[in-house]
């Protein structure tokens, strides 16, 4: 046989019986499956969205750009777009500031009802959105707010916060408080000495619960459904209005281009994990 | 601590908001308080006396715009078919002419129109015109209250929510089962790989987990439909002659929702796995026992923290399912959170959207809670 295939063949111990030698084949084609179960819708789709014809069906039979044409040449997808830059960043922005925030206060200081304050500051991670989505639209549409960029940015926010909080939170856990001794010490005042110490410190931290709470904001759409007027909608949003109506290819160039986008945040946040360990 | 302050105003004070609303029932004590009075001592067996007519055409009558008459015909309407009618036809047709004194205003209102003779109208304005009332948590578990205010259940033809729930809940029972099914061989497998082959691994499950989910509903749609790939490949190996229905019904909901809450249950299971030492299984197997049945009986227990956090965050995070059966389910698949963005939307019911969002909330809030006890740890997707 082929000495490269025998390699890549498991050494089984001794005591493997044949029933032993099946399970871990066993295993490893569930794994294969579940994997390609995993990957497959997103790979199905991207190609489609070169096709020239209208169906989504393959076989493809001609190349074509026309898709792509169409979605920036769409006035209501290019508004969705930039709604959507415009909603997840001011979103990221508040979210980042006050999650991290309430990490470093908690993370330094132990006191009674942590526990409970810390389910209550998550809480947005666990409240059923569909919750959150008709609440929060019943309070804004009381204040006047129903409708509004306002109220959609401080809702992300919301939701984005507890992802910042926990991240950090980790991070904060490597700290080694005697750096903000030292710098007090040496007579910093508190205020510089978190931007000169301990932010460039927890900066892997930060920036990938900014990351999370990015993504969030960028994939949310049932609270938008509920809070945005047709001046707020985002592409989320917008797909949902697409794929409810009919499929088309446009939307799978959108899906192609979201894929795209994800997977960069993705790896970026994989290599400061790589970092921040 | 900004971020609780901002956290309170912007969701804990909305929420509270809505659990308020589950409870409130302003529209009948808002329109009619002369009525509400004069109903106060009536033993609602039969029509009440002249005073509650009166009563009734002076609330009415002073009623600043339709709206008002509309919200409350509404509300009426909703316990008594027919009341709507009945309250803007009365409304448009005050103030009456020629000033009547009190005691004639029940002849009058009964010439206007009959149905003031019937005891189920007032029935209705008694029982709603107290300010609070617990009739739309009743009904979001299938009870409600008699005209007497005793509470009974539903019924069996107005039944709705309980088999509602009851789907939700097995729906999510099912998705969560997959998931398990599913994430812990692949956790297992990955746990068994050296660091750098795991992580590379790992991407492939977290590519899907940070694509959106509407681009992934989009994906399975192209892939369920009749001409798409799942039925030309099964029609191609032979296993079926017609394209199977695998769109806007249960299996579709199911196989999507699998999809997106698989990474929820494999990263907990990894993570506990990634701890358990491998020493113990390898002692049972020098210690004689069979490796299927050391790892059954040494292993499996040893992840025990993995699979509770794992199946109750997935099934957590299921029941509040919106957006997957809402595009891939048909009418019998929809979940709970369907039926409160039905309300809101469509019925414009606030107080029955509000008490199916107050027991969605507190099942969620209960395995929570639970989820806490078993992980003993906070969310954490990092």
């Amino acid at each position: 046989m082929n000495p490269l295939l025998l390699r890549r063949l498991p050494r089984f111990p001794a005591y493997a019986t044949p029933l032993d030698k099946l399970a871990w084949w066993a295993l490893r084609a569930t794994c294969v499956a579940v994997l390609v179960f995993l990957l497959l819708p997103i790979l199905v789709i991207m190609p489609l969205s070169f096709s020239d014809s209208s169906f989504l069906v393959y076989p493809i039979e001609g190349w074509s750009l026309k898709w792509y044409e169409n979605l920036f040449g769409s006035a209501e997808w290019v508004r969705a777009a930039k709604n959507s830059f415009i909603v997840a960043p001011a979103a990221t922005v508040i979210a980042t500031v006050l999650g991290t925030l309430a990490a470093v206060g908690l993370a330094r200081t132990n006191f009674p009802f942590k526990g409970t304050l810390m389910s209550v500051l998550i809480a947005p991670m666990v409240v059923p959105i569909v919750v959150v989505g008709v609440s929060t639209y019943l309070f804004f549409a009381n204040l006047g707010l129903a409708d509004s960029y306002t109220a959609l940015i401080i809702v992300h926010a919301a939701l984005g916060a507890p992802f910042v909080l926990t991240t950090v939170l980790a991070t904060l856990q490597g700290f080694d408080n005697n750096l903000v001794r030292a710098s007090l010490s040496l007579g910093a005042h508190p205020v510089p000495t978190f931007f000169r110490v301990t932010l460039p410190v927890i900066a892997p931290g930060v920036i990938s619960g900014a990351l999370f709470a990015f993504a969030t904001s960028f994939d949310e759409v049932v609270v938008t459904l509920f809070l945005a007027g047709p001046e707020q909608v985002t592409l989320p949003r917008q797909m949902f209005t697409g794929i409810r109506e009919n499929i088309t290819p446009t939307i799978a160039a959108v899906a192609t281009l979201l894929i795209a986008f994800t997977t960069t945040l993705l790896l970026v946040l994989e290599w400061l994990r790589g970092r921040r360990r | 601590m900004p971020l609780l302050a901002f956290l309170l105003l912007t969701f804990l004070v909305p929420i509270g908001a809505l659990l308020k609303r589950a409870v409130e029932n302003p529209e009948v004590a808002n329109a009619l308080p002369r009525t509400a009075k004069a109903l106060e001592e009536w033993q609602r067996e039969e029509v009440p006396g002249a005073p509650a007519f009166a009563a009734l055409a002076a609330d009415l009558g002073a009623l600043p715009d339709s709206a008002d008459a509309g919200a409350l015909a509404r509300r009426l309407n909703s316990d008594v078919a027919g009341a709507r009618s009945l309250v803007m036809g009365t409304y448009r047709a005050l103030p009456l002419d020629a000033a009547p004194r009190p005691d004639e205003v029940k002849t009058r209102l009964l010439a206007l129109d009959e149905r003031w003779g019937e005891v189920r109208f007032w029935q209705a304005i008694a029982k709603n015109s107290s300010r609070w009332t617990p009739d739309y948590l009743l009904a979001s578990v299938d009870l409600k209250r008699d005209a007497r205010g005793e509470v009974e259940r539903m019924p069996p033809d107005q039944r709705a929510f309980g088999r509602i729930l009851l789907r939700t809940f097995e729906i999510s029972a099912v998705v969560t089962l997959w998931c398990l099914a599913l994430g812990y061989p692949l956790a297992y497998w990955l746990s068994t790989l050296p660091a750098r082959r795991a992580n590379v691994l790992m991407i492939l499950v977290l590519v899907p987990f940070w694509t959106s989910i509407l681009v992934r509903v989009a994906a399975w749609i192209v892939l369920l439909q009749s001409e798409g790939l799942v039925n030309h490949g099964l029609m191609a190996a032979g296993f079926i002659d017609r394209p199977l229905a695998l769109l806007f019904n249960r299996l579709g909901v199911v196989i999507a929702m699998v999809h997106i809450l698989l990474p929820f249950m494999i990263l907990p299971l990894y993570s506990v796995m990634k701890s358990v030492p491998s020493t113990y299984v390898r002692a049972a197997v020098s210690l004689g026992s069979a490796p299927i049945a050391a790892f059954w009986r040494v292993y499996v227990p040893q992840t025990y923290p993995g699979i509770g956090a794992g199946t109750l965050l997935v099934f957590i995070l299921s029941i509040g399912y919106y957006v997957t059966p809402a595009l891939l389910g048909g009418a019998d698949d929809q979940m709970l959170s369907y039926y409160i963005a039905h309300y809101t939307n469509v019925n414009i019911n606030w107080g029955m959207a509000c008490a199916l969002g107050a027991v969605l909330l507190a099942a969620t809030l209960v395995l929570y809670a639970v989820y806490r006890r078993v992980g003993k740890s906070e969310l954490s997707l990092g």
